[in-house]
């Protein structure tokens, strides 16, 4: 599934990231690559961008943004 | 090296938010030394310290996540390791976020110089519960590490020795602790350093094994420098590399450079593996219940535009206390010089055109000062950066960045700070965008424009008609934004990936050095602009010179201040471009105050006050009784409020729209810009009304 689909609160594994060359390079730099562990922190109030965290940091990303970004979702915390 | 080094320049790099400019604080405290990186508007720090009987100048790298050449910042701060060879690189790293610090670490470890590591924020990172083993870490990547505490200022001695001692010792680091990357890319790196060698000599400044990895990265300027340095084999070398990437693109069918970015990630997962002990997934401290609040879905906004409204309301009511000592201040200097001085032009100009002209830019002062410490104190906590969190959807769809709010709210209070301000936007192009509309928001040096003409022709509607006002330049900022965003900057958007640092306790000294850093800028440029500029505006007013006949008595005086300026080089001016002027219902006095208003736009109401002959206080009735009978009406009024709102911004917002955005051409698109854009309402305003019968 994509990033961008994720809800609140949801974990899972990043699989492959899209999008263009500039923007890609960028997501990467900030740590989030293929087999990285990333949860979704939260989504602004006007529902984008949107907070997740990665390797211990919190960054945030625009909803298109994280529509090129595609991920593994784990079993619900809990569940 | 000689042994004997007593001159050392260290340059300070680290990621956004990993205390860098704590530790510089800490180290140089007011031995700084603020301007721009060669031909950028980045900020450059340096400080002189004495130290172990060292003369150490400390160079603060602008804070970058990467040395990838994508942004201003990252090229700066390659360029001037690549170039400025500095004895010692320390990389300040967040000791409780290693793993994505460790991504510059790297690099700075690729390029041949003499890297150390301070794990700074180490106290943080303890009560985490990570635990660091750094003789491991400095083992493993064969790099000298200390732990620091910036804002408490533990370790920073050891640092500098730590730092001293390696200026001296040989620079190693050993190849087998550098990156290794997958066999196939190995093997194209193996490849490439063999051409790079045998076509260039070893006089080829960089490291030939990173030079072969930038390349197979498609790094457009070291290309550009291999051009430079290599000569007629670069095309030899260049074509080898682009085989070579196109063969490792098949081979993993994605970009080498992408390849490359995840192998390094995976080398630091390895290290992280040996050198940390636990590691936490989600902060467990205060910053995400703080969080939880500031960027609630219903508290988020209420909370974020109380923010700004305390901003306002601290700037300009705590402002208006010292801005009227500096008021008084300046009235006595005019007094004193005043009585030391015959009367006469020498006494006119300094009085009226130097101490009264650059009097009304210091003014402002206080305002900017407050101003400022609330945006460092925005950005020191990290509020600034969710601020951006919560506008990029409004902001975006303007095609501006989240981070361009703050620059544009700040245009309500002055353009000046508020174009600074636009050095928050990484991406050039937003920071253009952002600059071109911010003069659209009206500075609080409009509103006595306002206050005089709606106040005399719209009375009891005053206030509506103002807010109107306002209100219109802010839907002309957002209908120019989109359209030069789709027209003149297009372009992708520049990515919004932003860290969310976490909340932390501002530091005093670091607020006020941001504070005065950009005040003095202010001080300093726009000072020298306000003053020539005065000079000028002064001297067209007051040449040729017009004798009136005969004894004064105070109507006398004021009329003859009114001939005077109707007689000067401006008057003829205003004469000359009153056709231009006429279509939108302002005559020549109008169109000589709106032109003298260049320098600064309070000087529009004291300019009407001396052509319109109202005598005393321009602000008083008079000059309204004196408005009203000559002729203008309120439609022209409005045409003129509009024109006012925004036509060509002040002499010291132009100038800092010239260092900001470097460029004359942006420049004088604006001054056109604004100027048409400005014509074009009140001529649509005003045509629209007559014909409406107004």
């Amino acid at each position: 599934m994509r990033l961008s689909e994720m809800g609140q609160g949801q974990s899972g594994k990043i699989v492959r990231i899209g999008g263009e060359s500039k923007l890609r390079r960028r997501i990467l730099e900030m740590g989030l690559t293929r087999g990285a562990e990333i949860t979704i922190e939260k989504y602004a109030p006007l529902k984008d961008p949107l907070e997740l965290v990665v390797r211990g940091s919190h960054i945030s990303l625009r909803v298109n943004e994280a529509a090129e970004i595609d991920v593994e979702a784990a079993e619900p915390a809990g569940a | 090296m000689s042994m004997e080094t007593r001159q050392l320049r260290i340059a300070l790099a680290g990621n956004p938010n990993s205390g860098k400019t704590t530790i510089f604080n800490s180290l140089t405290g007011t031995r700084q030394k603020v301007g721009n990186w060669p031909g950028v508007t980045v900020e450059k720090k340096e400080g002189d310290i004495r130290k172990f009987e060292y003369d150490i100048k400390i160079i603060d790298l602008p804070g970058t996540y990467s040395l990838t050449p994508f942004s201003i910042e990252e090229i700066v701060a390659r360029d001037f390791i690549l170039d400025e060879n500095p004895d010692v690189v320390i990389d300040i790293i967040d000791a409780s976020n290693l793993e994505r610090n460790l991504y510059l670490a790297n690099q700075l470890r690729e390029l041949d110089c003499k890297v150390m590591f301070a794990l700074n924020m180490a106290d943080v990172a303890r009560s985490r519960g990570l635990k660091i083993d750094a003789v491991k870490l400095s083992e493993l990547l064969g790099v000298p590490v200390v732990f620091t505490v910036g804002n408490k200022n533990e370790g920073l001695d050891d640092l500098l020795k730590t730092a001293a001692d390696l200026a001296n010792s040989p620079l190693v680091i050993p190849e087998e602790r550098k990156v290794r990357y997958s066999k196939e890319i190995e093997a194209a790196i193996r490849e490439l350093k063999a051409t790079i060698r045998q076509h260039i000599g070893p006089a080829f400044p960089y490291n030939p094994r990173w030079t072969a990895i930038k390349l197979l990265e498609d790094d457009k300027i070291i290309k550009e420098r291999l051009n430079q340095k290599a000569g007629p084999s670069t095309g030899v070398i260049l074509a080898k590399a682009e085989t070579l990437r196109g063969r490792l693109a098949k081979f993993f069918d994605d970009d080498p450079e992408i390849i490359m970015t995840d192998e390094r990630y995976g080398f630091i997962a390895g290290i992280i593996k040996e050198v940390q002990s636990s590691s936490t997934r989600q902060r467990v401290d205060m910053s995400r219940n703080i969080d939880l609040v500031l960027t609630n879905r219903f508290l988020g906004f209420p909370i974020f535009i109380f923010f700004i409204w305390a901003m306002f309301q601290a700037t300009f009511t705590l402002g208006a206390y010292p801005m009227a000592w500096i008021d008084a201040g300046v009235g006595h200097l005019s007094g004193f010089v005043a009585g030391l001085l015959p009367d006469g032009l020498l006494k006119n100009l300094i009085i009226d055109g130097m101490i009264a002209g650059v009097g009304s830019i210091i003014i402002f002062l206080p305002n900017i000062l407050i101003l400022f410490f609330c945006i460092a104190l925005f950005e020191d906590t990290g509020y600034m950066a969710r601020a951006a969190f919560l506008m990029d959807k409004i902001m975006h769809l303007i095609g501006l960045h989240g981070k361009s709010f703050i620059p544009m709210l700040m245009g309500f209070g002055c353009s000046v700070p508020a174009i600074i301000a636009t050095r928050s936007l990484e991406s050039r192009k937003d920071r253009i965008l952002t600059i071109l509309i911010t003069p659209f928001m009206s500075c609080s040096a409009r509103l006595p424009v306002y206050i005089v003409l709606a106040g005399t022709f719209f009375a009891a509607h005053a206030g509506t008609v103002i807010f109107c006002i306002y209100l219109f330049g802010i839907v002309v900022a957002i209908v120019t934004g989109r359209l030069f965003r789709t027209a003149l900057l297009r372009g992708e958007d520049a990515p919004f990936v932003m860290e969310l640092p976490p909340y932390r306790m501002p530091m005093m000294k670091n607020l006020m050095i941001h504070m005065w850093d950009r005040s003095r800028m202010f001080l300093k440029k726009m000072g020298g602009i306000i003053l020539i500029g005065s000079i000028v505006i002064w001297a067209l007013t007051n040449f040729p010179r017009y004798e009136a006949p005969g004894a004064m008595t105070p109507q006398m005086a004021a009329q003859s201040a009114a001939l005077q300026a109707e007689n000067s080089y401006i008057g003829k001016v205003g004469k000359i471009v009153e056709p231009f002027f006429a279509p939108i219902g302002i005559d020549w006095r109008g169109s000589v105050a709106l032109l003298t208003g260049f320098v600064a736009k309070e000087i529009v109401v004291s300019t009407m006050g001396v052509l319109y002959a109202a005598e005393g206080d321009a602000n008083s009735d008079a000059l309204r009784d004196a408005l009203r009978n000559s002729g203008m009406t309120p439609l022209s009024a409005l045409s003129m409020m509009i024109f006012v709102l925004l036509y060509i911004p002040c002499l010291a917002t132009i100038g800092a729209i010239t260092r900001e955005t470097g460029s004359v051409k942006w420049t004088l698109f604006n001054i056109a810009f604004t100027t048409g854009v400005a014509w074009t309402m009140s001529f649509v305003v005003y045509r629209g009304g007559r014909l409406l019968g107004f």
